[in-house]
């Protein structure tokens, strides 16, 4: 009785939270999904019924959007591998109990606790195309340095411009990549490795055979983290190269038609979208993590 | 005798990678040092001749009422969500209801959408309750889209805690509210620390929020920053300046309270 009491006094502590995740997360999807499927153009909300309109559009002859397409896959695979390379690599150097290990760890984490906002003019400036006696940036360290073969024209390079725009990116998040393979090779038990050595296996092979195929729980995990960050990619986008329409992203493109354009019904078509690709990354992977800990 | 040697040759890779993660930073503070007729194209690599400040103290006076805003919006937004986070954990975790696992579920997701599919509903909701534009507006905003992140590392915290000791203050004759006060509240102050430390880093890093709902006399740091950076109009020297003023207080956070950042940072991967 007086737990029943109690459970239901508990109940009532969640609530608060249930409805307001409820109507901010759930309900206002709903509401941007009927946006979505609306006339709504302009100032005045418009909630005519047009079906998938908004959408097909977006796929039919609409320029804009398949750049984005483009500049998402090429940026999610540049951004994806680069930090979980960077990532893997800088964890197997720190995991051997070097002089220093914690300096070097939270030096490589740093630049999460900054802002695009703040990095991205810098990056701006090191990434700069300019050639010649106009020079500066990364290029002109590159020219000093005698590694000319480095220079490049970065975000201003036809067609894969936007690759370059995974580096910033890169260096804020793969040092947390390499916190979650730390952790990951942390579980590995040393017995493991002592007795792939005792039988004559040489490192690269206790690596590939052992290692690796034990943190893939781990890169699964960081795939998913990372692809459903660059899905959302926005502040990078701004304060790094602007609003350019080679270097466009679907987050932009939203924030622009919907707030400066006034298109609501297409830029409301364009969230979903991405709302639906971060679903198909991210709903799979609550369920396993969840589960898992049941277990 | 491999290993040790292969170890002394590790510090290459990583003094490199020291390197990487250091270049953005290092233009950033000898760029703000630098006195305006020293900002050239040609020597931006070498290091500022004399250590100016007035960049710094210019930057500061312009960005002062910006920085402000960040603080009044962040600091109760991060409080308010540890709160409901630590009450959501508490339940969802030592008193299950029905269907209790089902809606952490629910609540979970919140923390990865894509924040632009609530975009427009929001604006609209906002101003139909007179919170648009405003500071408190987006403090209401930043704890709601908060109450994921921090449920969940509460949540995860007080599942590790043995039922045991909740059963014994039950015979003790201890209530819910009073288990939570008595035992596991003092005891969580580290995840407190944890969540804190995190909503605050989130919500003061924020852009998308801030430039969206607040109007211009309420601008966060980070809305002015993008506003006044990258332009030609105000030199580079007073951005560099800038931008190292924005990032201080999480760059502080991160020095000094590192160990609880990295805690926060990998409960966001379900990791607990």
């Amino acid at each position: 009785m007086q737990d029943r009491k109690e459970k239901r006094l508990a109940f009532l502590m969640v609530l608060p939270s249930i409805i307001a995740v409820g109507i901010f997360v759930y309900g206002f999807i709903g509401w941007t999904t009927r946006v979505s499927f609306s006339a709504w153009r302009g100032m005045n909300p418009d909630y005519t019924f047009v079906g998938f309109k908004n959408y097909i559009n977006l796929f039919v002859n609409n320029l804009r959007f398949q750049i984005d397409i483009k500049n998402t896959l090429i940026f999610t695979v540049v951004f994806v591998l680069g930090c979980l390379i960077l990532g893997l690599a800088s964890a197997l150097l720190l995991d051997q109990g070097l002089k220093g290990e914690s300096f070097f760890r939270s030096l490589f984490i740093f630049p999460m606790a900054i802002s695009y906002i703040v990095t991205g003019v810098v990056w701006r400036w090191l990434m700069n195309p300019a050639a010649g006696s106009r020079m500066s940036g990364l290029n002109l360290l590159f020219d000093k340095l005698g590694l000319d073969f480095l220079i490049n024209s970065w975000t201003s390079t036809p067609t894969w411009g936007i690759a370059f725009l995974a580096i910033p990116a890169i260096w804020q998040l793969s040092g947390y990549t390499m916190a979650m393979y730390l952790a990951g090779l942390r579980a590995i038990p040393d017995e493991l490795r002592e007795a792939a050595r005792v039988d004559g296996a040489s490192e690269f092979n206790i690596f590939r055979y052992i290692i690796l195929p034990l943190l893939r729980p781990v890169t699964l995990s960081a795939m998913v983290i990372l692809g459903h960050m660059s899905l959302k990619t926005f502040d990078l986008v701004i304060a790094t190269v602007g609003k350019q329409l080679v270097l466009d992203m679907p987050s932009v493109h939203m924030w622009q038609i919907t707030f400066d354009g006034l298109q609501y019904g297409s830029g409301a078509a364009i969230s979903i979208l991405l709302l639906i690709f971060t679903a198909v990354l991210i709903i799979p992977y609550l369920f396993f993590s969840l589960r898992k800990e049941v277990k | 005798m491999i290993r040790s040697r292969t170890r002394y040759w590790s510090y290459i890779p990583l003094v490199l990678l020291v390197i990487f993660y250091l270049i953005p930073i290092y233009i950033m503070v000898i760029t703000g040092f630098k006195a305006g007729d020293e900002i050239s194209v040609k020597t931006m690599w070498d290091l500022p001749k004399t250590m100016g400040v007035e960049n710094y103290l210019k930057a500061f006076k312009q960005l002062a009422p910006n920085l402000l805003n960040s603080f009044k919006v962040v600091i109760p937004a991060a409080i308010l969500s540890s709160i409901l986070g630590s009450l959501n954990g508490y339940v969802l975790a030592k008193w299950k209801f029905k269907g209790a696992d089902v809606i952490f579920t629910l609540i979970l997701f919140g923390m990865f959408i894509p924040y632009q599919s609530v975009l427009i509903p929001l604006v609209q909701f906002m101003d139909s309750i007179g919170l648009y534009g405003s500071i408190p507006g987006l403090i209401l905003v930043h704890i709601i889209y908060g109450i994921p992140i921090t449920t969940l590392t509460f949540r995860n915290y007080y599942a590790s805690i043995p039922n045991e000791l909740v059963e014994a203050a039950k015979i003790d004759g201890a209530d819910m509210l009073g288990i939570y006060r008595k035992i596991l509240l003092p005891i969580s102050i580290p995840s407190f620390v944890v969540v804190l430390i995190w909503q605050f880093t989130q919500a003061w890093n924020d852009f998308l929020f801030s430039v969206i709902l607040t109007q211009p006399q309420n601008w966060t740091v980070t809305v002015a920053l993008n506003n006044i950076s990258g332009g030609q109009i105000i030199p580079w020297n007073l951005q560099m300046a800038a931008s190292l003023l924005a990032a201080l207080p999480t760059l502080l956070v991160y020095i000094f309270l590192g160990r609880y950042f990295l805690r926060g940072m990998m409960a966001g991967s379900l990791k607990g």
